[in-house]
C-alpha cells in the first residue's frame, strides 16, 4: 500500500466514525497537536471529532536528505475525538486492519507513554503503540491544555505516516517509500529536504528572523487583546516556528532561550483561556447542536 | 458456600503499577471483609495488563452477628438518692433499644460506667457485596487520569466490570460501566466469554490466552529463554527489573530470538545494551564466554503463530535504531573536546547559575582545591582540575542526546578516543557516581575529587539560587548527591572537613555568579542540608540521635572521623567507668557557653588548682591536636579524659563567679579554652548518658 492509499484509507475509515475530515492547517507547525483544530478545539465542553493529515516541520531534524529516518518535514495523520469514546482502542485497531495490518500476524502493544508540552501548558496520559516493536502511533488522553483542565477529555491519535509506511512497504530508507504509483518520497521531498536543511543551518537571515519573532509576538498579543483568538493563535504558531528556525541554527543564547519559550507559553495560555471565554459568549454552539439532535 | 469474583477490565495499565496494584487489591479486600465481618476461606488476586481481579473463595452467606458493648453515662449519675434510675440512665437505654434491666456496670480507669450489650445482626452477604464498589474506586495508582466525560480518576479507563456472587451478578456501576458476568480474553487471540462461576475464572482466561498470574507469566518467560539458550548455545543474563516490566506488558508471553547486523558490534556494548533494554525491552544475548552477540530476545504478547513476521519487524526496528547509533558514534568522534566545550556555552545548567560551561569552570576550580585538601600529588591534582573542566563535554554529543543514560559512559570512551589520559577519562565516567543511594563509588582519587566537586557545586548553587528541596520535592536529587559526597569522603578517608569544602564551593560560586541569596545565609543552609544527610547516614549505621547530635550537630568536620567518634561515644555512654569523666567535661561545657572575649592571663591565677588545670590543658592540647589530626578517636578522647581530675579540683577549689571581676573573667576564659578542646571533639553535652541504668 503506498502512502497516498494509506491516507485515503485512514480518511475513509475515520470519516465513517463521524470525524470531520479537515485539510492540513496552513501555518507552519512542529506537530499535528499544535493545529488549532486540535489544540483549541480540545478546550471547553463542546464535542469535537476530526481527522486530518498534518505536515510537521522540525527544523532541528533536518539532515539534508541524507538520513534514512529523519526529516525536516514529516507527515502525521491526526485523529481527535472529544469526549473520548469508550471503544476508542477498538476503533484504532480496526483502522490498522483497514491498512492491512492483521493483528493476529503481528505483535501490537500499548506501552505506557505520557506526553507533556510545557510550552503549550499541555499534558496527557496514554501509550505509544508498538507494531512488532516499532512505535507507530502516539495515543493520548489529554488531561490539560493551555494550563486548563481538559473536560471532557479529548483523545488524540497521531499516526507517524512515514514510520508506518516504512513498515507496510518494508523499506529501510524513508526516501524509497512509494507515495503513489511510480512516485517516491524522494521524487517529491528530497529537494525541499536538502534546501530547507541548507537554509535552516546555513543561509537563513538571522536578523530578519529575530525581527519577525518580535513582530509576531507583538501582533499575537495585540490581536488577542481584541478578542480575536484564531488570528492571535496563528501568530503564536509563527512565533514557535521562527523560534525553531533560530534555535536549530544555534543563534539563541541561553538567557534569550528561556525568555522566548516563556513568551510563547504565556501567549498560548492566555489564548486557551480566551478561546473558552469566546466560545462561552457564543453559547458553546456545537454543544447545542448535539443536544437538539 | 459460594465464591465471589470482582474483575476490573482496563485499557492497558502501565506495567510499573501492576504488581503493587494487585497486592493493594488483595489487602483492601481482606481488610474490607474483616470490617464487614464476613468470613471466607481465601482471597486470591489476579492481574494482567488489561485486568485486576480478586476471587474470594467460600464466602459466608451472611455477616457475623455480634454483641457489642455500648458505654453509657457514669454509674454515679445513674441513680437518684431514692435508688431510682435517673433520666440519664433511662435515656441511654432507650437510645440503645434496651431496657434498664439490661444495664450493668464496668470500670474504666477507676470510674464505673453503665453498659448495655447490643446485638448487631449480620446482614446477608448478598446485600453487603454491592458496597465493594468503594474498594474498586478507591484503588490508588502512581498516576491517575480522566477519560470521556467521567470525573473518576484511575490508572487507565475502566472498560468492563465483572462482579459475581456465585452465579449471580452483583449490581453496581462505575463511570457508566455496569457490572456483568462477561469478561474479555486476549485482545486478539481471545474473545468475549461468560463466567458461569467465580471459581472458573482462572481456567476460563487461560483458554482465552490470558495468564492472569504474574509469577506464572514470569516463570514461563524464564523457561522459554532457557530453551533458547540451549538451542543457540548462548547465555542470557536476566535483568530482574526488565523481566518484571516485560512480564507486565503481556497477557500470554512467547519469547523469541532475533538478530541484528554483525557490523553494529563495533558500537560500544553499552550503547547496544541500552538500545535493546531501555528502548525495545529486549534481553541482550551473550556468547558462552560472555561476549555480546548480535542477537536479542524479545517477548511477544501472543502465541508463536506468524512469529517470523514479528521477529522480522523487531529486527528491522532494532537495525534502524543501531544505524542511528552508529551514525552518532561516527559523527561524535569527528568532533573534539574543544568543540563540545564550546557548545556547552549554549546549554543552561540552571537559569540563575548559568551554562554548563560556567559550571565546568567552577567545578574545575573546586576540584583543584579538593585535590589539595586530599593531599593528592601535583600530577594527580592537575589531572583532577582538567577532568573536572571537561567532565560534562559528552552532554552535547549526539549519542548522549539520544541515550541520556549513557552520560559519563560515552564521555570516558570519547575522551580516550580524543587522546585524554586513561585516568582522566575514567574520572569523567566516575564523577556521576554514586548513581543510587547505595550504588558504587568512584574507584579513583581523581574520579572521587571530581564527583565531590560536581555535586557540591550543584547543591551549593541550587540552594543559593533559592531552590532548597522541601518534603518530597527534590527535583535535582540533591539529597542523594549530598549523601554521595559524604560516602565518597568516608570511603577515601580524606582529611577534608565538610565545612571547609562548603566554604570553598561558595567562595568560588559567589565570585562568579551574581543575583544569589546572601552568602552567609547560603552557607548556613548548605551546611544544615548536608548535616541532615550526615544524620541520615549515621542513623543507618544504628547510631542513636543524641550521639549523632554530639558529633555532627554543630559541624561535621571530617566525616570519616565523625563516624569513628560516634562509635566510641556510643560505647562510652554505656560505660560506668566513664561517668566521672563525662560529668567533669560536661560541667565545663555547661558553664562555658559563650566566648568571654579575651585570652587567659596566667599571671592572674590566684589558686594552685586553676593554675594546674591551665598547665595540664596546655600540655594536653598539643597531644590532643596531634591525635585529632591523626584521627585517633580513642587516644584523643583519652587525652580529654585525662583532664577530668584537674577539672574536678578546679571546681572544688574555685568560685568561677568570683566577686573579683578580674578573677571571674580569667576563670571563664580558662574554661572557655578547655571547652573549645572538648567541643572540637564532640558536643558531649548533647549526649544522654546512660551509665546509671
Amino acid at each position: 500500500m503506498n502512502i497516498q492509499e494509506m491516507i485515503l484509507t485512514l480518511q475513509t475509515y475515520w470519516s465513517r466514525q463521524n470525524c470531520i475530515l479537515l485539510q492540513a492547517y496552513d501555518v507552519e507547525k512542529g506537530a499535528g497537536t499544535m493545529s488549532p483544530m486540535t489544540l483549541l478545539r480540545s478546550l471547553g465542553p463542546e464535542p469535537w471529532n476530526a481527522a486530518y493529515v498534518e505536515p510537521s516541520r522540525r527544523p532541528d531534524d533536518g539532515r539534508y536528505g541524507q538520513n534514512p529516518n529523519r526529516l525536516y518535514q514529516h507527515h502525521q495523520f491526526q485523529v481527535v475525538m472529544k469526549p473520548s469514546p469508550p471503544n476508542i482502542q477498538e476503533l484504532y485497531l480496526k483502522s490498522l486492519e483497514a491498512l492491512g495490518i492483521d493483528p493476529l500476524r503481528h505483535d501490537i502493544r500499548f506501552v505506557e507513554d505520557n506526553w507533556e508540552n510545557p510550552t503549550l501548558g499541555a499534558a496527557g496520559l496514554g501509550w505509544e503503540v508498538w507494531l512488532d516493536g516499532m512505535e507507530i502511533t502516539q495515543f493520548t488522553y489529554f488531561q490539560q491544555i493551555g494550563g486548563l483542565e481538559a473536560k471532557p477529555v479529548t483523545v488524540e491519535l497521531t499516526y507517524g505516516i512515514e514510520r508506518l509506511a516504512s513498515y507496510i512497504q518494508d523499506k529501510d530508507d524513508v526516501f524509497d517509500l512509494e507515495w503513489t504509483e511510480g512516485v517516491t518520497v524522494r521524487d517529491i521531498f528530497f529537494q525541499p529536504e536538502y534546501e530547507h536543511s541548507k537554509y535552516t543551518f546555513e543561509e537563513s537571515n538571522t536578523d530578519m528572523l529575530f525581527e519577525l519573532f518580535n513582530k509576531f509576538e507583538q501582533e499575537a498579543r495585540e490581536t488577542m487583546e481584541k478578542g480575536l483568538v484564531f488570528p492571535a493563535y496563528d501568530y503564536v504558531l509563527k512565533c514557535s516556528h521562527t523560534f525553531n528556525l533560530l534555535d536549530a541554527k544555534g543563534v539563541i543564547s541561553v538567557t534569550e532561550r528561556t525568555g522566548y519559550i516563556s513568551k510563547i507559553r504565556s501567549l498560548a495560555r492566555n489564548i486557551a483561556k480566551a478561546y473558552v471565554a469566546e466560545r462561552e459568549k457564543l453559547g458553546f454552539p456545537m454543544l447545542k447542536e448535539e443536544v437538539s439532535e | 458456600m459460594k465464591d465471589v469474583l470482582f474483575e476490573i477490565g482496563l485499557e492497558e495499565m502501565p506495567a510499573r503499577f501492576m504488581n503493587e496494584a494487585e497486592q493493594q487489591l488483595k489487602e483492601k479486600t481482606e481488610a474490607w471483609l474483616k470490617e464487614e465481618r464476613i468470613a471466607y476461606k481465601r482471597v486470591t488476586a489476579y492481574q494482567s495488563p488489561r485486568r485486576l481481579a480478586v476471587l474470594i473463595s467460600e464466602i459466608a452467606p451472611e455477616q457475623a452477628t455480634i454483641e457489642e458493648e455500648m458505654k453509657g453515662p457514669a454509674a454515679k449519675i445513674a441513680k437518684d438518692e431514692a435508688g431510682n434510675w435517673t433520666k440519664a440512665a433511662i435515656g441511654f437505654t432507650k437510645g440503645q433499644g434496651a431496657s434498664t434491666e439490661d444495664l450493668y456496670t464496668k470500670e474504666i480507669k477507676g470510674v464505673s460506667y453503665l453498659f448495655v450489650k447490643k446485638r448487631v445482626e449480620g446482614r446477608p452477604t448478598r446485600d453487603v457485596l454491592p458496597a465493594f464498589k468503594e474498594i474498586i474506586t478507591h484503588m490508588q495508582f502512581g498516576k491517575n487520569m480522566r477519560w470521556g466525560s467521567e470525573t473518576l480518576r484511575y490508572a487507565r479507563p475502566i472498560r468492563w466490570l465483572v462482579a459475581l456472587y456465585g452465579q449471580d451478578v452483583i449490581p453496581f456501576e462505575i463511570a457508566q460501566v455496569t457490572t456483568s458476568n462477561v469478561t474479555f480474553g486476549h485482545r486478539f487471540l481471545g474473545g468475549e466469554v461468560k463466567i458461569a462461576e467465580p471459581g472458573d475464572y482462572e481456567n476460563l482466561l487461560r483458554g482465552q490466552y490470558v495468564i492472569p498470574v504474574f509469577s506464572e507469566r514470569r516463570d514461563l518467560i524464564i523457561e522459554q529463554i532457557k530453551v533458547i539458550e540451549q538451542e543457540h548455545g548462548c547465555s542470557v543474563p536476566i535483568d530482574e527489573a526488565l523481566l518484571e516490566e516485560v512480564t507486565n506488558l503481556v497477557e500470554y508471553p512467547t519469547a523469541f530470538i532475533g538478530s541484528f547486523a554483525d557490523g553494529y558490534l563495533e558500537i560500544p556494548d553499552e550503547v547496544l545494551i541500552t538500545s535493546m533494554k531501555e528502548h525495545q525491552r529486549y534481553f541482550p544475548v551473550l556468547s558462552e564466554d560472555g561476549k555480546l552477540l548480535p542477537r536479542f530476545i524479545a517477548v511477544r504478547n501472543g502465541d508463536s503463530a506468524h512469529i517470523d513476521t514479528v521477529k522480522k519487524g523487531n529486527e528491522k526496528v532494532l537495525n534502524a535504531r543501531l544505524s542511528d547509533a552508529r551514525f552518532f558514534y561516527e559523527e561524535d568522534r569527528k568532533g573534539s573536546i574543544r568543540t563540545y566545550m564550546d557548545k556547552l556555552e549554549r546549554v543552561v545548567f540552571q537559569e540563575k547559575l548559568g551554562t554548563y560551561h560556567a559550571k565546568a569552570k567552577r567545578v574545575a576550580n573546586l576540584a583543584k582545591k579538593i585535590a589539595e585538601l586530599a593531599g593528592l600529588d601535583s600530577d594527580a591534582a592537575a589531572k583532577t582540575e582538567h577532568a573536572a573542566y571537561i567532565s560534562k563535554f559528552d552532554l552535547v554529543t549526539n549519542m548522549v542526546g539520544e541515550f541520556t543514560e549513557l552520560e559519563g559512559i560515552m564521555g570516558e570512551k570519547y575522551a580516550l578516543h580524543f587522546g585524554e589520559e586513561p585516568d582522566v577519562a575514567q574520572a569523567i565516567r566516575e564523577h556521576y557516581l554514586p548513581v543510587q543511594a547505595n550504588g558504587d563509588l568512584p574507584a579513583s582519587d581523581i574520579g572521587a575529587a571530581v564527583a565531590i566537586a560536581d555535586k557540591l557545586d550543584t547543591i551549593s548553587g541550587t540552594i543559593a539560587a533559592g531552590l532548597i528541596p522541601s518534603g518530597s520535592q527534590d527535583p535535582y536529587g540533591l539529597r542523594r548527591q549530598a549523601a554521595g559526597i559524604l560516602r565518597i569522603l568516608e570511603d577515601r578517608n580524606w582529611d577534608a572537613a565538610v565545612e571547609t569544602l562548603i566554604a570553598s564551593a561558595l567562595d568560588i560560586l559567589y565570585a562568579e555568579v551574581a543575583g544569589l541569596s546572601d552568602q552567609a545565609k547560603a552557607s548556613e543552609e548548605v551546611g544544615q542540608f548536608i548535616r541532615q544527610r550526615a544524620f541520615y547516614l549515621l542513623r543507618e549505621q544504628n547510631i542513636e540521635q543524641d550521639v549523632i547530635q554530639a558529633v555532627a550537630g554543630l559541624e561535621i568536620g571530617i566525616f570519616s572521623y565523625a563516624v569513628k567518634k560516634a562509635a566510641v561515644l556510643a560505647q562510652k555512654r554505656q560505660d560506668p567507668e566513664f561517668k566521672q569523666v563525662e560529668e567533669a567535661l560536661v560541667r565545663v561545657l555547661n558553664i562555658a557557653k559563650s566566648d568571654p572575649g579575651h585570652a587567659v592571663e596566667p599571671e592572674w591565677f590566684a589558686t594552685e588548682s586553676e593554675k594546674a588545670l591551665y598547665e595540664q590543658a596546655q600540655t594536653a592540647e598539643k597531644e590532643f591536636v596531634r591525635y585529632q589530626h591523626a584521627k585517633e578517636e580513642h587516644k584523643a578522647l583519652e587525652v580529654l579524659a585525662s583532664l577530668a581530675p584537674a577539672i574536678e579540683q578546679f571546681f572544688d577549689n574555685n568560685m568561677v563567679m568570683a566577686d573579683d571581676e578580674k578573677l571571674k573573667q580569667n576563670r571563664l576564659a580558662l574554661l572557655w579554652h578547655v571547652a573549645g578542646l572538648i567541643r572540637s571533639y564532640a558536643d558531649l553535652s548533647a549526649i544522654e548518658w546512660k551509665q546509671q541504668f
